[in-house]
């Protein structure tokens, strides 16, 4: 894709980026640094383009080690969140149990 | 070229990316959102495999290793993410930043292997803004995950002229990089991501322990913008599209958070380098303090009218969230009106206070923000400070010279009486003494959190 159209995306999307925290609540502050750190762990797909067309070791155990790296941003990530998230969700569940 | 149904995976998984952040944005929605961007995630990597001929020239190759490989990183990470305490969630978000922002330093490296002299200037500039990026990053978190796993000190720290060594590696690495851009060789790149590593360090080394927080924000939003231009050397539009975003909605974030404790950004970054040495003339142990039994404490929360709890790391770390919140309902039981004051940055990051009191769950209409609490402090009887200390500390709302000057505070100070649980005279995660603990009004009760709130509750019982 040329460099214009990538640069488009760049900059659409960082009004995007703005726009969609704007809102946030500051007890929300800690799990939605954690969600958006999970969310940059996408560079997994990154790591495993470039170890996919490694042409030498070096390339190869480097592109290994990015991709470990990256998984374990990515994974952990997104179940650290969800451990967080999960504290705020029993006793509405339970609420709404009962009003039923 | 790439098959079409690979770039409309990409696109739906973009857009599942921007319904997490709008999710993680309210408490409704924000498990859900979560989820969303996992499964984002999960289709992206899914996809990842089959970018066909044009981009792999043939089919993918290692494919075991690349299994094993992202099989090993995701059992470390999820074993990591499911062991954690509550209480160190800040750090491991460290961690996983840094180790996201490592990946995308090599990421860089690698594309400079495989065609450093073929590439475009624009593209050579971004494999270099995102060594140097990644690698602060990495390094930065790594050292930000110390500080709060307290493996060193959490005060900053000032070497000896580290103002203007690390103006002289910033310049270095900015420099090499250019030369890089204009001249690529592999000797120069080592050289930049040596630079870029020790800035990393040095960047962060003189940040005090309550600012980490805005730091680890900080990195994230950095570590988005390194993944962001991956994307653009390696022409992947989800990379670009998640990675700023994260990058924007970090930054943003940073922001708010820094706003939250009321210190501009520079001066969270920059802050150590002006202030001066604080330690506190007079010594600990020579100024007297009132130190209250179990029983005495038991006897004043229960002839008070009003009283306010003001949780801090300390009672996390003691796990006495169950112990306060059984104390409270005795209180409350006995017709006294108690709320939670929750500061913003209680604990160790912003809102991680309402996870661990939500966590033992203390009804959320008790927990009272920061602005909403302050004007009641005249009016109440007992100020209870559980294992907190920087946040209550006036010395951020009087003293100048402060390290956490210009920090909002809660007003302990105005209640009738104030306990305080502590461990010891220890001073806070800032490092800086506390004036209200040498009080007249002020009573200290010695002890770990836990031990000390359960003797409290039994006195309170027998009374």
């Amino acid at each position: 894709m040329d460099a214009i159209a990538l640069l488009t995306i760049f900059v659409l999307s960082i009004f995007v980026g703005i726009e969609v925290v704007s809102k946030v609540s500051a007890i929300l502050h800690t799990p939605l640094m954690s969600g958006a750190n999970a969310i940059h762990g996408v560079v997994l797909v990154g790591a495993i383009l470039v170890t996919g067309k490694a042409t030498d070791n070096v390339q190869l155990y480097l592109g290994l080690t990015a991709i470990v790296l990256a998984s374990i941003n990515m994974v952990g990530g997104f179940v650290v969140t969800d451990r967080m998230l999960e504290m705020f969700k029993p006793k509405k569940a339970e609420k709404e149990e009962v009003s039923k | 070229m790439t098959p079409t149904w690979v770039r409309a995976a990409e696109l739906a998984a973009s857009v599942l990316f921007i319904l997490a952040l709008k999710g993680l944005s309210s408490p409704k929605s924000a498990r859900r959102g979560n989820l969303l961007g996992a499964l984002g995630a999960t289709i992206a990597t899914f996809v990842a495999f089959f970018y066909g001929e044009e981009f792999f020239g043939g089919p993918i190759q290692h494919l075991p290793e690349i299994m094993i490989a992202i099989a090993i990183g995701s059992i470390i990470g999820w074993i990591a993410a499911k062991r954690v305490q509550m209480t160190q969630m800040p750090q491991m978000v460290a961690l996983f930043n840094g180790v996201g922002g490592g990946a995308a330093a090599v990421i860089s490296v690698i594309e400079f292997l495989s065609a450093g002299n073929e590439e475009t200037v624009a593209s050579l500039t971004a494999t270099i803004f995102t060594v140097v990026v990644g690698s602060v990053s990495f390094t930065g978190s790594l050292l930000t995950f110390a500080k709060l796993q307290e493996l060193m000190t959490s005060r900053p720290v000032v070497i000896p002229l580290g103002r203007f060594i690390t103006i002289g590696v910033a310049v270095g690495t900015v420099v090499t990089a250019v030369a890089l851009v204009m001249n690529p060789s592999n000797t120069l790149l080592w050289l930049l991501l040596g630079l870029s590593l020790t800035l990393g360090i040095l960047l962060v080394l003189p940040v005090g322990g309550a600012d980490v927080p805005i730091v680890i924000s900080l990195l994230n939003a950095f570590t988005g913008l390194s993944v962001a231009a991956s994307g653009y050397v390696l022409g992947n539009v989800l990379l670009i599209v998640a990675g700023t975003l994260v990058g924007a909605s970090g930054t943003l974030l940073t922001r708010m958070m820094a706003q939250a404790m009321g210190r501009p950004l520079t001066n969270t970054l920059f802050g150590a380098f002006k202030a001066k040495a604080t330690t506190a003339a007079a010594s600990t142990e020579d100024r007297p303090v009132k130190s209250a039994s179990p029983d005495d404490v038991a006897i004043m929360l229960a002839y008070a009218r009003k009283v306010i709890i003001v949780p801090g790391y300390g009672l996390a770390v003691a796990q006495a969230q169950n112990t306060i919140r059984e104390l409270v309902e005795l209180l409350v039981a006995k017709g006294i009106e108690v709320d939670y004051a929750i500061h913003p940055v209680a604990g160790r990051m912003p809102g991680h206070m309402n996870v661990l009191l939500a966590e033992a769950n203390v009804p959320y209409d008790q927990l009272k923000e920061m602005d909403e609490i302050n004007p009641e402090f005249p009016a109440t009887d007992v100020a209870l400070v559980v294992g907190a200390n920087d946040v209550v500390n006036p010395a951020a709302r009087d003293d100048k010279t402060a390290p956490i000057y210009g920090m909002p505070i809660l007003n302990v100070d105005q209640a009738q009486q104030v306990v305080f649980l502590k461990r010891s005279m220890r001073p806070g995660f800032a490092g800086i003494e506390n004036e209200v603990l040498f009080d007249p009004k002020t009573s200290l009760l010695f002890g770990d959190a836990k031990d000390s709130l359960t003797k409290v509750v039994s006195a309170l019982k027998t009374l």
